[in-house]
């Protein structure tokens, strides 16, 4: 199917899903979602050539319900549950002028 | 009075009829769960207040003659990754500690105006993702049945508390078997029902395409009745099935003369307890004494149900995950940057399993690899609808082993992939988007309970739960047990 997944692999994962691994979760890791692939390379088994993919159980088109307004919740209750917030609004630590 | 085996629909009858008060049974289960959850852990948290002024509502509404409805005063235990308006839901994770939703799950809006009166929010493998329910930040569940086992996951905790009389029903959700699998194990019926039949809104997502929110019970009647309570089309659900879900309670006597049932050969062989194997065997027999057509069909794809599972599910975890990233609600690590500070939170407030998971998906849609993994997983899902679609031309429902053996003993299995070996004969459901349930049917050579699951194609609750019944009646009466242990 394709090449082992290497430590590198996983840091670079990991920096994609915003998570910072340890030297010893990178390894433990590694060596985990290794196993986890291999196994699932039982399915080269399968002629799937002429197999269209299944993305969702029903096949399901741009569901829509009536353009009619209804009650939503409040700034307030938006807002209650956040870590930092000001002038009805979500604050969060400097955007701009870091790296992406 | 006592909580003990008390069932819903026994309840609900008497509540309504004023010859019970829900204030009573609610405080008798309050008081059980006092003196047992300590060791069993089944709750995050405990809604006693709250549980105690529902109640006498609903004693007052029967004697001022209002109608109550189909769950009047029943207790029942909600999995803590559905919205509860007020309560803090927290998925088990630390980086959903001390959340407090301003909104209901439709299922919680549904079981309360059916009646029912929440008892409190149950332990979970952190986002469902788990068999074993160890994975939770708040600590482990115990199998109430003997409390050095796991209660299965990730609803354990729903599994644990209807186990051990805590409630008579409670609401898990199920992306791989997560409440057929714990419903095994505590010796409870469990129900996945059909892609779509309930409503999702409110549950925390895990994996989309493959979440359901799904009944706990101790018999397969009140599991009928909470399904019966919760199904049904919902606008807030753009994947709700349109259609009104048809009532399975008033079919579930209805037999199995001429049903046809087909074991699946595939979920009976390798990988299998052989004790676990001739329940199932036994179960087949009771439903051809009471007249059903038994049969062995083959569905080969299943068994590549759980390599295609392991890359969907993280995959949708992985973009379904993304929200958590210290902004709006939950977790915040302070940092100096905002992208730091997401790093900080996610890394802080994620468990291994979680972070495990999200990883195996975002590789798996990563540029160069999305071909050869998630694409891949894609077509196995199609053969998997494809062999079931077969296997149902010769029969109405399925039968095969819920988990491949009983309980296992806590922190017995430290590697992910053994673990997700629990899930082969659940998974392959959700992946077609079916129907599943979960019956006790006897005992392993270790004395521990056996689940036989009864599977049926999309919509076909009505068919599974009358084989259901009928496996349940023919089942062994369950030994009695002590909830008894150290923590």
């Amino acid at each position: 199917m394709s090449a082992r997944i290497t430590r590198d692999d996983v840091a670079h994962v990991a920096a994609l899903a915003r998570l910072r691994l340890d030297e010893e979760h990178l390894d433990l890791f590694t060596g985990q979602l290794a196993a986890i692939l291999e196994h699932a390379e039982d399915v080269e088994a399968l002629d799937l050539s002429d197999v269209p993919p299944t993305s969702h159980p029903f096949p399901l088109v741009n569901v829509a319900r009536p353009d009619v307004a209804g009650p939503t919740l409040s700034n307030d209750d938006a807002l209650a549950a956040a870590p930092s917030a000001q002038d009805g609004r979500f604050r969060v630590p400097t955007i701009l002028g870091e790296a992406p | 009075m006592s909580a003990g085996g008390a069932r819903a629909l026994d309840l609900a009858r008497d509540i309504a009829a004023g010859e019970r008060s829900a204030v009573a049974v609610a405080q008798a289960h309050l008081d059980r769960i006092a003196e047992h959850d300590g060791l069993v852990h089944a709750f995050n948290v405990v809604t006693a207040d709250a549980a105690l002024a529902r109640a006498a509502e609903v004693d007052r509404a029967v004697a001022a003659g209002e109608p109550v409805g189909p769950l009047a005063g029943v207790p029942i235990a909600v999995k803590d990754n559905l919205a509860t308006r007020g309560v803090e839901t927290t998925c088990s994770s630390k980086i959903l500690q001390g959340w407090v939703p301003p909104y209901d799950a439709t299922v919680v809006q549904r079981i309360a105006a059916a009646g029912a009166v929440v008892v409190g929010k149950t332990n979970l493998d952190e986002f469902a993702m788990g068999s074993s329910t160890e994975n939770s930040a708040f600590g482990p569940t115990r199998n109430p049945v003997r409390t050095d086992r796991v209660p299965g996951g990730s609803s354990g905790g729903s599994a644990a508390a209807v186990a051990a009389d805590f409630a008579p029903i409670a609401l898990g959700s199920d992306t791989g078997g997560s409440i057929r699998q714990p419903a095994s194990f505590c010796g409870v019926v469990g129900v996945k029902p059909t892609y779509g039949l309930v409503s999702r809104y409110g549950l925390v997502a895990f994996a989309s395409s493959l979440d359901q929110v799904g009944p706990f019970a101790n018999s397969v009647a009140d599991a009928a009745l909470l399904l019966d309570a919760i199904a049904g089309p919902d606008p807030a659900d753009a994947t709700s099935i349109p259609q009104a879900a048809e009532a399975v309670l008033p079919r579930l006597d209805e037999g199995v003369a001429g049903l046809r049932v087909g074991i699946v050969s595939e979920l009976l062989g390798e990988g299998i307890a052989p004790d676990v194997a001739a329940r199932v065997r036994e179960a087949a027999e009771a439903l051809a004494a009471a007249g059903a057509e038994v049969v062995e069909v083959s569905v080969p794809a299943v068994t590549y149900g759980l390599s295609a599972y392991y890359l969907i599910a993280p995959a949708e975890a992985s973009s379904n995950l993304a929200r958590f990233d210290g902004v709006r609600y939950g977790l915040r690590v302070d940092a100096p940057t905002t992208n730091e500070m997401m790093v900080a939170t996610r890394t802080a407030g994620f468990g291994d399993e979680v972070q495990r998971r999200i990883m195996l998906g975002t590789y798996a849609l990563s540029a160069g690899y999305y071909d050869a993994f998630y694409g891949k997983a894609q077509k196995v899902r199609t053969l998997i609808g494809r062999d079931f679609a077969a296997a149902y031309e010769q029969a109405d429902v399925l039968l095969s082993p819920t988990a491949p053996t009983t309980a296992f003993e806590l922190g017995a299995i430290a590697d992910p992939l053994t673990m997700y070996l629990n899930d082969i004969c659940t998974i392959p459901t959700n992946l077609a988007g079916h129907a599943a349930m979960s019956v006790p049917f006897g005992t392993g050579d270790d004395g521990l309970p056996v689940g036989v699951q009864v599977l049926a194609p999309a919509l076909g609750e009505v068919p599974m739960f009358r084989a259901a019944a009928v496996v349940e009646a023919a089942a062994p009466a369950p030994a009695a047990f002590e909830i008894a242990g150290s923590k």
